[in-house]
């Protein structure tokens, strides 16, 4: 097995939790066969994070100029793909974040190299790797593996792997890429920070979330009943967002709010990863969904498989009644 | 303006329990209503919206079986003006870069300002397609776009990065825009349009249409190779608290009761 090379994730000066999640990873790959793991880090004033990253992986490469501010798919695929075959890793592990899944795609195409994306596992025998996948919104997993190529690229699912702590003393080797001007093809303009509204879903000790399984938008006093009755929010998943049933800042998820209430209530929602890395860390978590397989139920503390406009209403119920 | 969009039929999961078949390589679809792709959908209307307000005609694109013929009908019904099906079974098991190979050319002599396509696959849950298919169309391309504004010779689009962040972009045309849900809301189709566009013509490209050996597409030409399906392991998981709903209702109630919540 030649080397890991896995793509440091930043923003605004500060690694990304997915960056130290694949190089534990990469290193726990890397170690079965005899390898090394390497860390690529693009941006501008990247000293301090390369520093930071010694501790996980063997050798740093940096690249630091300019042009690399921000984030932008159009500049840094040329020198992920100069650096890949300059060195030739067995296997290249990118982020499936909004920055990755930018990238990764059209690399893969520039280097005619296989691509698995979102993947929630790796292994290794020998040289042939295999990763598992979600499919099927979380609630099937695939085994897949890749034909005979040089170098093989994943994309990693955030939070997949644990973070360990960093062992290593890696070195920190400036890697002289040639850096292109930002093409005019593609600009970036600015970041907007997303609408702040009238509630602070993130502030509240309870939360009773709704998704896809509420069906139609006059179902919704449903659950701002049951959250009124438990002195709640109420929040949701995508789906009832883009619906446009309630506005952007009562999204739980990936691209929405991550909350940490005492109690959150799932009401239809199945529990897709980009909804669970928002409310996991809740520490009581009530799921009520018709699909006993919905992944909610693997992070949820209790759970009622069922009809839930069955359930709501008799739930409501028998919260009076127990209070009473 | 003329736009194509890239849409895929997948059966509807988000509420279904589902089997893996016999094989261990796919879901059992018996009983799974088939529909368009939800990113799709919206990447549809959203060039129905800018072919409304700048002209031009929308052409829809898919690679799939028969069946697929009827997202693409759905699409004409709400406005596209053409539809082309990738209809041959060399094609089968492609992963998300063979698709946007093939995809590319299915391209060939198709005009184009702009193509579109939903940012993200609900089966097989990729966000390949169309940044692999842009790489191989040598043009530029962003995914995750919540908005597009259109402008002389380019777009301006917003991506949604973690956290509902928003990154501005401005890229020159013809580019490739992986939509994200949400982005509009789009239309249903109208009981005249169904019926007209169940007489359309659909144009259909097989492999040797498309100057594509064999090999170099479906699952030969894939790069990853689906081995196996299995149900992720169950894990921890939760209580399940039996009984009707009057009863489990009852359990719940208690158990908030003990942790103060009620």
């Amino acid at each position: 097995m030649n080397e890991i090379l896995v793509l440091a994730e930043h923003r605004n000066g500060e690694l990304t939790d997915i960056t130290f999640e694949m190089l534990g990873k990469a290193g726990e790959l890397a170690g079965a066969g005899g390898a090394t793991v390497a860390a690529l880090l693009l941006g501008a004033g990247v000293g301090e994070m390369a520093q930071k990253l010694t501790g996980y992986a063997d050798e740093v490469l940096t690249v630091d100029h300019g042009n690399l501010t921000s984030f932008n798919s159009a500049v840094y695929q040329p020198i992920v793909a100069e650096v890949v075959k300059s060195r030739g890793p067995s296997m290249v592990l990118i982020g499936n974040t909004a920055f990755g899944v930018d990238l990764a795609p059209s690399l893969a195409v520039e280097l005619d190299a296989p691509l698995a994306s979102d993947v929630v596992g790796i292994v290794v025998d020998g040289d042939t790797f295999s990763v598992t996948r979600q499919i099927y919104e979380g609630k099937i997993d695939a085994r897949v593996s890749f034909r005979e190529a040089p170098t093989v690229l994943a994309t990693v699912r955030a939070a997949a792997f644990p973070v360990e702590p960093g062992t290593k003393s890696g070195s920190v080797t400036e890697f002289a890429a040639t850096v292109p001007e930002e093409p005019a093809m593609r600009r970036f303009v600015e970041y907007v920070e997303a609408a702040v509204g009238d509630v602070d879903i993130s502030a509240s000790e309870v939360i009773v979330a709704v998704g896809r399984g509420i069906k139609e938008e006059e179902n919704m006093a449903l659950v701002e009943e049951l959250a009124e009755l438990l002195g709640g929010v109420v929040g949701c998943s995508r789906p009832i967002v883009d619906a446009g049933w309630l506005p952007k800042d009562r999204q739980v998820g990936s691209s929405g709010k991550t909350v940490k209430p005492k109690l959150y209530v799932a009401v239809g929602i199945s529990g897709q990863f980009q909804h669970l890395s928002g409310m996991k860390a809740a520490e009581t978590i009530v799921a009520i969904n018709k699909d006993p397989k919905a992944p909610i139920f693997s992070a949820a503390d209790y759970g009622i498989v069922g009809d839930l406009f069955k359930i709501v209403p008799a739930l409501k119920d028998k919260i009076a009644e127990v209070r009473a | 303006m003329n736009i194509v969009v890239c849409v895929k039929q997948v059966p509807e999961t988000a509420e279904a329990e589902l089997k893996i078949a016999a094989g261990g390589k796919s879901i059992v679809e018996e009983g799974l209503p088939l529909q368009i792709n939800e990113p799709d959908n919206y990447a549809l209307e959203e060039a129905l919206l800018i072919t409304e307000d700048h002209d031009g005609d929308v052409t829809v694109l898919t690679l799939g079986h028969e069946s697929s013929e009827e997202v693409l009908r759905m699409s004409m019904a709400k406005g596209a003006a053409t539809a082309i099906r990738v209809a041959d079974p060399v094609f089968d098991g492609g992963d998300g870069i063979a698709t946007a190979r093939a995809l590319a050319a299915a391209l060939e002599g198709v005009e184009y300002d702009l193509v579109l396509t939903g940012c993200m696959a609900s089966d097989d849950g990729n966000t390949q397609v169309g940044v692999a298919l842009a790489e191989v169309l040598g043009i530029p391309h962003a995914t995750y776009v919540t908005q597009v504004e259109v402008g002389d010779g380019e777009v301006t689009v917003g991506r949604e990065l973690e956290g509902g962040l928003i990154e501005k972009l401005k890229i020159s045309l013809p580019c490739v825009l992986g939509i994200q849900t949400g982005i509009n809301e789009p239309r249903y189709a109208s009981i005249m349009g169904i019926a007209k566009a169940s007489k359309r013509e659909i144009s259909q490209l097989a492999s040797g249409d498309m100057g594509l050996s064999a090999d170099a597409v479906g699952e030969a030409g894939s790069g990853t190779v689906l081995e196996e399906l299995t149900f992720p392991p169950a894990g921890e998981g939760a209580e399940l608290l039996e009984g009707t709903p009057p009863e489990a209702s009852g359990k719940l109630a208690e158990i908030l009761k003990e942790k103060g919540f009620v």
